[in-house]
C-alpha cells in the first residue's frame, strides 16, 4: 500500500549555515541506494524533510534494505498521501489506513496532526480531536493514550495530506562525504570491516588497502578481502581497494629481525605504506580495527610501536569494544559470515609462538637498522606494484 | 608454462568430447522422454553411451544407471541397498581411507540406525583380507571398497575381497568406488564379484555433472530420488543427455590406448619419483610402483606447509592439490593420510601430484626443477 517514505534524519537539523550541505549529500546517498532496488523513484526535498516517491512498481523490503544502508537517515516512515478532499474525506481514508496496516485493531493511539497549512479549516488540536474520535467510534478495541502510545499516528495537512505511523530504524550517523575521506586498513578478519563502517558512519569515504602474501596467502584470501570491500560499500559507497604484495617485506623482516617481533615491526611497515598511499590519494587519517589487548600486536605498548610511524591520525573505532561487541556490529553489517572463511592472511603466517607484548621501543628500532640496506627499494617496489580496483556494491 | 597435475580432482575434457557436448546442446536437445523425432534421436545417444559401457565393464546395458557424478552413484549404491535389505540385517563394512562420498554417508546411515565396520589399512594404505574376514557377520548387507584411493593411489584387492565376501555370503552386496580407479584399469564386476560400482565422467577427460552406477541385476535396491519415472524408475530426472553422450565418447577413447598410455604414464611416475628422491627429507606416501595408480604421487615435504608449496607451485603454472589441511585455523585432517600413519607434522605438509594423457616428460622435469627450486627456499621461512 505504501509508495512514499518520508526520511527522518536527526543530526543534520542541527547543523547551521552548512545544513544544506549535509541535506544534499543525504540526497545523494539516497540515490545512490535506490538504484540498486527495483523501480524508479523521485527524491523531493522540501522545508528541511525529504521525501521519496515510488514512480513505479517497487520491491518494498528491498527498498527499505537498502534505505537502511544510508548513513545519515535516522528513520524510514512508509507513508501515503492524499490529495484534500474535505474533513469527511480524510476521516474514512485514517480509517482505512488503520484497517490496513493494524489489522488486530486492539492497541493504544494518539493522532498527531500537523498544520503547515494555517488556512486549513480545523486547527491541529481540533484535528487531533476528530480523528481519534473517529478511530475510537470504527474501532472499539483501540484506545488512545497520549503518554505512551503503541501507535502514533501522524497526519500532516500540507499542499497534500501524508498520513504515516511507522518508523523504521535507520542507520544514523551522517551522509558519506560530509567528512572527507580515509585509509582503511583491511584484512580478511572480523575488525577492520566494522571499523570501516564505524568511520563511514560519521560521513567519511573510504579506500582501503590489503596486504597480499603469496604464496603465504591465497587467491581466495585475496577475493575474501575484495567481498568484505563490497559488504562495506553497500554502507561506504564505492571503495578504492589498495592491493600490496606484502611478501619480500615480509621475509626480509623474517631474516633480519627476532621473530618475537616480527608482526610488530611488520605493522609498522603496513602502517608506513598505508600511510604514503593515504598522502597520494587525499586521505585525511587511517582506520584500524585494532582493540586494545586483543591481541599481542594490539596491547597499549604494541599500539604506541606501531603509532610511532605515523604523522598522519590513526583513527582505531573498535578500540574500546569487546570481540563480542565487535562481532555483534559484524553480523548487523553481514561481514561476519565472510570473515569467518577459514583462508589465512598476512598477519598468521609467520607469527611467533610468543610474540612481545610490551615492545620496547628503541630496541625494535634498533632491530629495524637489520633492514636499512633493502627497506627502502622493498618498500618501493611495493607501492609501485600496488594493484588498484574499485569495489562497488551493484545491483 | 602451465601444467595441470591436479587430474585427481578432475581432468581436461577431451576437445572431440566437448564438440560432442556441444553438438547434442544446440542441435539434438530433444527430451529423450518427449515422443516426437528430437526425443528419439536425443535417446540413441543414451542408448549408445550405454552400449559402450557396457560393453567395457562386460555387463548388461540395463545394468548400467546414469548419475549426475561419483557422489551420487556412492550415495544410491549404500542408501539404497541399506534401505533394501534392511530387514537381512543392518551391519555395513567400509573402510577408514574412502573418499568423503562414502564415509559422510555411512555417517548418515549411522544415525538411521545401521552399524558400520571401518577396516584399517596398512601403512601403504591397503587392507588386509583377514580384517576384511574378521569384519563379515551374519548380519553384514553391504562391504563398500574403493578401488584406489584419490589421495595416494593405493589400489585395493578387490577380486580377492569380493570372492572372500561372496564365499562368506553370496547375499553381501559388494559395492566398489572406482572413481580414481576406472579409466586407469580394466574393471569387469561379474570377474571381481563386483555388485555396484561407481564412476564419474570428469576424472577421464568427460564432462563434469555426470556418472554412472553399475547395478548387479540381482540385487535388491531403492531409489533415492524419485519423479518423472526416468531410468525405469530408479533415477528420476531428464537424463543429462550431453554429459552422458560426451561421458561415453570419452569411456571409448580412454580405453583405445589404455595399456600405451598406463605404460607412459607409469614410466613419467617412476621419473618423477627418482627426482624427488633427490630432495632431502620428502617422503613419498604410499606405494610407488606398478603396484599402485600410475597417475598419482603423494609428497610429504617436512617443514613446508602444503598450502604454500601448492601456491608458490601455482605461481610457475604448475597446479597440484594440498594433501590435508585446507587452512591451519580449520584443521579438516585428511582420514587415508592419518589411517596410514603419516606422521603428525607431515599432515599439514602433504601435497599430491595427479598426472593424466595429457601429462608430458617436459613437464614431469619442469616440476621437478621448480621443485628444487621451491623447497628450499621455502624451508628457510617456516612458522616457529
Amino acid at each position: 500500500m505504501f509508495k512514499s517514505f518520508l526520511i527522518k534524519y536527526a543530526e543534520i537539523g542541527v547543523k547551521g549555515k552548512n545544513r544544506y550541505l549535509f541535506e544534499d549529500a543525504l540526497v545523494q546517498q539516497i540515490k545512490y541506494a535506490l538504484r540498486r532496488c527495483e523501480g524508479e523513484f523521485s527524491i523531493r526535498k522540501t522545508k528541511g524533510r525529504i521525501y521519496i516517491d515510488a514512480e513505479t512498481d517497487f520491491d518494498y523490503e528491498e527498498t527499505i534494505d537498502n534505505l537502511k544502508t544510508v548513513f545519515g537517515i535516522s528513520g524510514i516512515c512508509p507513508m501515503i498521501y492524499v490529495e484534500d478532499e474535505g474533513f469527511e474525506k480524510l476521516c474514512a481514508t485514517v480509517i482505512q489506513y488503520m484497517k490496513d496496516v493494524y489489522p488486530q485493531q486492539n492497541k493504544t493511539f494518539k493522532v498527531m496532526a500537523r498544520r503547515a497549512r494555517k488556512n486549513y479549516p480545523l486547527d491541529t488540536m481540533e484535528i487531533n480531536r476528530e480523528l481519534g474520535g473517529v478511530i475510537l467510534d470504527a474501532f472499539p478495541d483501540m484506545k488512545v493514550d497520549v503518554h505512551n502510545p503503541e501507535i502514533e499516528l501522524n497526519v500532516e495537512i500540507r499542499e497534500k495530506i501524508y498520513i504515516y505511523s511507522e518508523t523504521i530504524p535507520g542507520p544514523g550517523g551522517m551522509p558519506v562525504g560530509t567528512g572527507g575521506k580515509a585509509m582503511l586498513l583491511l584484512s580478511g578478519g572480523i575488525d577492520s570491516p566494522v571499523a570501516g563502517y564505524m568511520i563511514s558512519k560519521r560521513g567519511v569515504k573510504i579506500d582501503a588497502v590489503y596486504f597480499h602474501a603469496p604464496p603465504y596467502t591465497s587467491e581466495r584470501a585475496k577475493q575474501k578481502v575484495i567481498d568484505l570491500a563490497k559488504l562495506v560499500s553497500r554502507y561506504s559507497g564505492p571503495i578504492y581497494l589498495h592491493i600490496i604484495n606484502f611478501t619480500d617485506i615480509q621475509l626480509a623482516i623474517y631474516e633480519k629481525c627476532p621473530h618475537e617481533e616480527l608482526t610488530i615491526i611488520m605493522r609498522r611497515y603496513m602502517m608506513k605504506i598505508a600511510e604514503t598511499i593515504a598522502k597520494e590519494t587525499e586521505c585525511l587519517g587511517l582506520i584500524t580495527g585494532e582493540s586494545i589487548g586483543q591481541v599481542a600486536s594490539q596491547t597499549m605498548h604494541s599500539l604506541a610501536a606501531t603509532n610511532e610511524v605515523c604523522t598522519m591520525p590513526v583513527y582505531r573505532p573498535c578500540i574500546g569494544m569487546d570481540k563480542q561487541e565487535i562481532v555483534k556490529v559484524s553480523e548487523e553489517i553481514n561481514t561476519y559470515e565472510t570473515s569467518i572463511l577459514p583462508y589465512e592472511d598476512c598477519c598468521t603466517i609467520f607469527v611467533a609462538k610468543h610474540p612481545v607484548t610490551k615492545p620496547n621501543l628503541s630496541i625494535i628500532k634498533r632491530h629495524e637498522k637489520n633492514l636499512e640496506n633493502v627497506i627502502d627499494g622493498l618498500m618501493e617496489t611495493a607501492l609501485n606494484t600496488r594493484e588498484t580496483i574499485v569495489v562497488r556494491c551493484e545491483k | 608454462m602451465e601444467v595441470y597435475l591436479d587430474n585427481s580432482a578432475t581432468t581436461r575434457c577431451f576437445d572431440s568430447v566437448a564438440e560432442l557436448v556441444c553438438k547434442v546442446m544446440t542441435s539434438d536437445y530433444g527430451n529423450p522422454s518427449s515422443m516426437h523425432n528430437k526425443g528419439v534421436e536425443s535417446e540413441k545417444y543414451i542408448r549408445h553411451a550405454r552400449e559402450i559401457i557396457a560393453k567395457n565393464l562386460k555387463v548388461n546395458e540395463k545394468e548400467i544407471l546414469f548419475t549426475s557424478g561419483g557422489t551420487e552413484a556412492d550415495n544410491l549404491a549404500l542408501i539404497g541397498t541399506a534401505y533394501a535389505n534392511y530387514r537381512a540385517g543392518r551391519h555395513l563394512v567400509t573402510t577408514a581411507i574412502e573418499h568423503p562420498a562414502i564415509l559422510q554417508t555411512m555417517q548418515y546411515l549411522e544415525k538411521q540406525g545401521f552399524e558400520v565396520t571401518y577396516l584399517p589399512v596398512d601403512t601403504n594404505g591397503r587392507i588386509r583380507l583377514e580384517d576384511l574376514r574378521r569384519a563379515l557377520r551374519p548380519d553384514t548387507i553391504l562391504v563398500s571398497v574403493m578401488h584406489t584411493n584419490n589421495e595416494i593411489g593405493s589400489l585395493q584387492p578387490i577380486a580377492q575381497a569380493g570372492e572372500l565376501i561372496k564365499r562368506y555370503n553370496p547375499a553381501i552386496v559388494f559395492h566398489v568406488d572406482a572413481v580414481q580407479g576406472y579409466g586407469k584399469f580394466r574393471i569387469y564386476p561379474k570377474r571381481m564379484y563386483i555388485d555396484l560400482l561407481s564412476v564419474s565422467g570428469h576424472k577421464i577427460h568427460g564432462p563434469k555433472g555426470i556418472g554412472f552406477l553399475y547395478i548387479n541385476e540381482k540385487i535388491k535396491i531403492r531409489p533415492i530420488i524419485f519423479g518423472g519415472g526416468q531410468q525405469k524408475g530408479m533415477r528420476s530426472g531428464t537424463e543429462n543427455v550431453p554429459a552422458i553422450a560426451g561421458m561415453g565418447l570419452a569411456i571409448e577413447k580412454i580405453y583405445e590406448n589404455l595399456d600405451e598410455e598406463n605404460a607412459r604414464i607409469y614410466q613419467l611416475k617412476q621419473r618423477f619419483i627418482d627426482g624427488v628422491k633427490k630432495i632431502p627429507d620428502v617422503k613419498i606416501n604410499g606405494l610407488t610402483g606398478i603396484d599402485a595408480a600410475p597417475h598419482i604421487v603423494s609428497l610429504s615435504v617436512r617443514g613446508v606447509r602444503s598450502e604454500v608449496l601448492l601456491h608458490a607451485l601455482e605461481d610457475k603454472g604448475i597446479y597440484v592439490s594440498a594433501g590435508s589441511a585446507c587452512a591451519s585455523n580449520k584443521p579438516s585432517v585428511s582420514a587415508t593420510l592419518k589411517a596410514i600413519g603419516v606422521e603428525k607434522d607431515l599432515l599439514d605438509s602433504t601435497i599430491r601430484f595427479s598426472f593424466s594423457v595429457y601429462t608430458t616428460k617436459e613437464e614431469i622435469d619442469y616440476t621437478l626443477q621448480n621443485l628444487y627450486d621451491i623447497i628450499p627456499m621455502l624451508r628457510k621461512y617456516t612458522r616457529h
